[in-house]
């Protein structure tokens, strides 16, 4: 093993250049979906209409691309990037390279995307929603940030093989074994959403040609739109699974079932698309339900991820002389942001993770499919449990790339912050949940329709969710403010990246979870398995396709 | 790769649970007809209006059939045809409905009647209106800038 790399464990100036270039864009994008999320709740509560002209939907629009695909990949990249570079060393000036080739593309699609949204040319929200049109620029817009992300991902696989050459018969660096798990699930995943935009969306908006096939769209789109959860969810897993035993004191419970865990999320990420059609026409039930079971694959590693999070916590306590059942939660750093904030997220995502059982129930979908209910169910997913993770992540990794320190008067804002957090969310998370099972939907401007009484039981939860959401905007500019004073003010010092190590160090993890042929085999075997037939009758039942509508 | 012993109890108890959890589903699904709605009929839906059963939105009696009428919708933005039913209490109905435009969506509030309406697809779904009063119809689905204003309404009267 090469000693060297082995111990630098300061980030190359060149590559944390590269990360803080992604961090930019994505504290951005989290101020701009901010905003626009708080004016959506204050409309929905009904005691406020925009101003100047700007649509609900167009906001809405704004939101979700901002939010849901900008924001977060470009986090994600940059996170990924730097985990890397951590832990199988400098990235190469051509992987670097590579690496900004792929940030510019995504910068340049993102500002495409961005103008056709604010010149209401693209009102269509993040999922398309064919047959509504948006300008043609809209849709290369956002090709180009799945493109750069391709070519960002490509980065991190000539990373990944770089490692591998260099250490033969080894396994890879935790870390970027799991950059590059995710990587690959990004890449499959995003050939779906490609194909909807390069085939049907992008022809069909330049005139090209007439009619676009609705249900194909949707079931590509769908196809990718899952695992974008996952890709989500991934990086965060990483700093539960590496990070966090490292911020406590203690150890990776297990080097081997966590790498498990992420090939299982590898396999059943993709080939459950349908669970979010589940009550759409045009796809035989018996292949409905085959997808559910797939869904419910993920639980297992959840389980297993679970498991290990809880026996790193307990483990630790216990080794500082902890006692009785429950008493290793006292031992637990509670006043670090770096850990407190990650934990709050993955108290979330047990409520968070049971929600979304509940959505994939085959039958049980149809009480809250487009409900607002979902909506409450994935701000505590990706808003909660994914969004908090990554800013306890910023909290040591933005100062370790500007070489500068979290001091103690940021942490007790961060601490601060997260609180505010899970107020803000309960508030509003709950408040959609509850109002989603009286039949609230989602996606809607207020409305009182027609003077409905049972429209009329849903504005008290609405008032409450702009309660909810005001607060959250109050944590997100305490975010953005300890950003900035990360990026640019904090005082100069070296602030660590910390990276666990496994409590059991002698066990080799198995080479076989590096076998991508193996992996990437069966990858394939199941979605051919999953959409091979539900692609064929859509494509063999087809009823002519729809033409172009620009509604709003 | 070594597996700890509570680890393995967790596992094979979430797992044990997640099969009788789908086994549960399944039958439900397959074995008592619960089954979300999947029709798999299709149609022009630039001709909705002059294709039956949709030339006549509203609650048709059928016979022979097993359920004993059929409640058309029509969906267009941004309003439903018809724009308001009343259907008897405990009737048994099979629901139908289309679009002539964009994705819909057909939510009854407080009931267990949502589906999506895709054009070109007929979606339908069979179900017992066993409780009296007002049932908000709402389009749950996004499709323009007068979604929110698109509703229609069920009265089941005795």
């Amino acid at each position: 093993m090469n000693a060297f790399t082995e111990k630098v464990n300061k980030i190359d100036r060149r590559d944390a250049k590269l990360g803080m270039a992604h961090f930019y864009v994505a504290f951005i994008g989290l101020f701009l979906g901010g905003m626009a999320g708080l004016l959506q709740t204050l409309v929905r509560s009904g005691q406020f209409t925009l101003p100047a002209g700007i649509g609900y939907y167009q906001l809405l629009t704004l939101h979700g691309v901002v939010l849901a695909l900008v924001m977060t990949t470009f986090f994600i990249m940059g996170f990924q990037f730097m985990a890397v570079s951590r832990t199988a060393g400098t990235l190469t000036n051509k992987q670097r390279k590579t690496a900004w080739i792929g940030f510019w593309l995504m910068t340049i699609g993102t500002v495409m995307a961005a103008v056709m949204i604010l010149l209401n040319e693209a009102s269509v929200l993040y999922t398309f929603y064919a047959p509504l049109q948006a300008h043609a620029l809209f849709y290369v817009g956002l090709t180009l940030v799945i493109v750069g992300s391709w070519t960002g991902g490509g980065a991190i696989i000539m990373a990944y093989v770089g490692w591998r050459k260099k250490h033969p018969g080894q396994p890879s660096p935790l870390l970027t074994f799991m950059a590059l798990v995710n990587t690959l699930m990004w890449i499959v995943a995003t050939i779906g959403v490609a194909s909807t935009v390069l085939f049907q969306l992008l022809p069909w908006s330049l005139g090209l040609v007439e009619r676009v096939d609705v249900a194909i769209s949707r079931t590509l789109f769908w196809y990718f739109g899952h695992p974008l959860v996952y890709f989500w969810l991934l990086p965060a897993y990483m700093a539960w699974y590496v990070i966090v035993p490292k911020i406590i004191g203690g150890k990776i419970f297990s080097d081997s079932l966590a790498r498990l865990s992420f090939i299982l999320f590898l396999l059943f990420s993709i080939p459950v698309g349908l669970h979010h059609q589940l009550v759409e026409p045009g796809i035989d039930p018996a292949w409905k339900f085959l997808q559910v079971i797939l869904t419910f694959m993920v639980i297992v590693p959840s389980l297993m991820t679970a498991f290990s999070l809880f026996a790193t916590f307990e483990t630790f306590g216990r080794s500082q002389g902890a006692t009785g059942l429950f008493g290793w939660l006292k031992k637990l750093p509670w006043g670090d942001a770096r850990f407190l904030i990650p934990f709050i997220g993955m108290l979330s995502f047990i409520p968070g993770g049971a929600g979304g059982i509940i959505n994939a129930s085959n039958q049980m979908n149809q009480v809250v499919h487009n409900t607002i209910w979902v909506t409450g169910h994935f701000h505590l997913t990706v808003a909660t449990a994914v969004i908090l993770t990554f800013f306890g992540i910023s909290y040591w990794l933005i100062p370790h790339l500007t070489g500068r320190i979290l001091t103690k008067a940021m942490n007790k804002l961060a601490i601060l912050q997260g609180i505010l957090w899970a107020i803000g969310m309960t508030f509003m998370s709950g408040a959609m949940h509850a109002a989603g099972l009286l039949g609230a939907p989602r996606r809607s401007a207020f409305s009182e329709y027609g003077g409905a009484a049972q429209a009329a039981e849903w504005i008290p939860y609405q008032i409450a969710q702009a309660v909810g959401g005001s607060i959250l905007f109050i944590a997100i500019i305490l975010v953005i403010y300890i950003f900035i004073n990360l990026a640019f003010f904090a005082p100069k010092g070296e602030e660590e990246f910390p990276v666990g190590e496994a409590a059991n160090i002698a066990e080799k993890a198995p080479m076989i979870l590096e076998n991508w042929k193996l992996w990437l085999g069966i990858v394939v075997l199941l979605i051919a398995f999953a959409y091979t037939i539900p692609f064929i009758d859509l494509i063999e039942n087809a009823p002519i396709g729809s033409k172009g509508y620009k509604l709003w | 790769m070594h597996i700890h012993k509570f680890e393995k109890i967790w596992l094979i108890f979430g797992v044990a649970t997640l099969l009788v959890f789908l086994s549960v589903i399944g039958v439900s699904a397959f074995y008592l007809g619960n089954q979300p709605p999947s029709c798999l009929a299709t149609i022009n839906p630039e001709q909705v209006d002059t294709q039956a059963p949709f030339d006549k939105p509203g609650l048709n009696k059928v016979e022979g059939k097993e359920w004993d009428y059929e409640l058309v919708f029509v969906a267009s933005a941004f309003n439903y045809t018809p724009g308001e039913v009343e259907v008897p209490l405990g009737a048994k109905v099979k629901v139908l409905a289309t679009t002539k435009d964009v994705v819909h969506g057909f939510n009854v509030a407080g009931t267990n009647i949502n589906m999506m309406l895709e054009p070109g697809y007929i979606s339908e779904f069979v179900t017992t209106f066993d409780k009296p009063g007002e049932f908000l119809i709402v389009c749950n689905e996004y499709c323009g800038a007068g979604h929110h204003l698109m509703s229609s309404m069920i009265k089941v009267v005795e």
